[in-house]
């Protein structure tokens, strides 16, 4: 299958490759996977004090399609709030980078990803929050 | 003719739906649907008992396929309980077993550079197939539960599975590259 200009440039010169420190509570990690390929993605976000996404890493192993999806999307992410962030939609991706029908689920494993990683920092900063009312009241 | 159309893949073999299958009884069957249906043995009949013959062969070779491979099978055997692996649509897994793939493939790839690399290949390959036969052995068992919570867990297994078939595959090819 042909991949479109726009997928073979984030396939070849991917950005955003790498890993942040998991245990960081600035840092929202998301793991996802799609069985129908076998494609695992891990994308995490770095978040300053504002709320704002103030860089992204990915680590994919898949098709081109993959890659090129979760690197287009660390770019996306990269100066929007976490409400922002959540907006963006597969179909975008798929616009964007011109996917076939067949490559969709791609898409798809982006868009979770990036929803996993918000919902990872949300849930690190609510676990913090508890605990400093917590030390608080005692 | 018309009404075995309708039937489920276990219906038109035969068979109980049921994730064991008799493998031999499977193969008979099929060689038995196949000569019974076969297109040629119609030649005297209408246009449309020809058509119909045509469909049922065509759904005949479909159904032998899917119930002789058990992830196919498996897959099957969920869809009749109204149980779908959407795996395409449905990225949410198990997160340390998403993790350990990840681990697994970055293992495969760092393989690729290493001076004995045939070896350590060989015994990924060997582990991952341990990994498979375990897998299979919990879908046997959790589709022979009536049970709604086994059904439920032999998706997530089913699923798995479908991540360890696709890292065999790697490592096939990367054998034979290496050759």
């Amino acid at each position: 299958m042909a991949y479109s200009d726009k997928v073979l440039d984030h396939y070849e010169n991917p950005r955003n490759v790498g890993s942040f420190d998991k245990a960081d509570s600035s840092v929202g990690t998301g793991m996802v996977g799609a069985p129908a390929c076998g494609d695992v993605m891990k994308l995490q976000i770095k978040v300053n004090e504002q709320g704002v996404i103030e860089d992204a890493r990915f680590k994919t192993y898949g098709c081109g399609s993959a890659i090129a999806s979760s690197s287009l999307v660390t770019e996306w992410v990269k100066g929007k709030t976490l409400e922002e962030a959540r907006q963006i939609k597969n179909s975008q991706i798929v616009e964007e980078l011109a996917l076939p029908p067949v490559k969709i689920h791609c898409s798809v494993l982006a868009e979770d990803a990036i929803k996993a990683a918000i919902e990872d920092f949300q849930e690190k900063q609510g676990a913090k929050e508890n605990d400093d009312a917590s030390s608080s009241a005692a | 003719m018309r009404d075995d159309l309708t039937k489920n893949h276990f219906e038109l073999f035969g068979l109980p739906a049921e994730f064991d299958i008799d493998h031999a009884e499977l193969a008979s069957r099929y060689r038995e649907l196949q000569r019974r249906f076969h297109p040629d043995r119609v030649a005297g009949a209408s246009d449309q008992e020809r058509r119909l013959s045509m469909q049922l062969t065509a759904q005949i070779n479909e159904a032998f396929q899917i119930l002789k491979d058990p992830l196919k099978r498996g897959r099957y055997l969920l869809a009749l309980a109204g149980i779908e692996t959407d795996e395409d649509t449905d990225t949410i897994m198990e997160p340390a077993f998403l993790m350990e793939q990840m681990d697994l493939r970055e293992e495969l790839e760092a393989i690729r550079e290493r001076p004995n690399a045939h070896e350590q290949l060989a015994k990924m390959g060997q582990d991952i197939a341990q990994r498979r036969k375990a897998r299979l052995d919990q879908l046997k068992q959790y589709l022979a539960s009536d049970d709604n919570g086994a059904y439920q867990t032999a998706r997530n297994v089913l699923r798995e599975m479908q991540f360890l078939e696709k890292l065999s595959h790697e490592i096939d090819a990367l054998e034979e590259e290496l050759i």
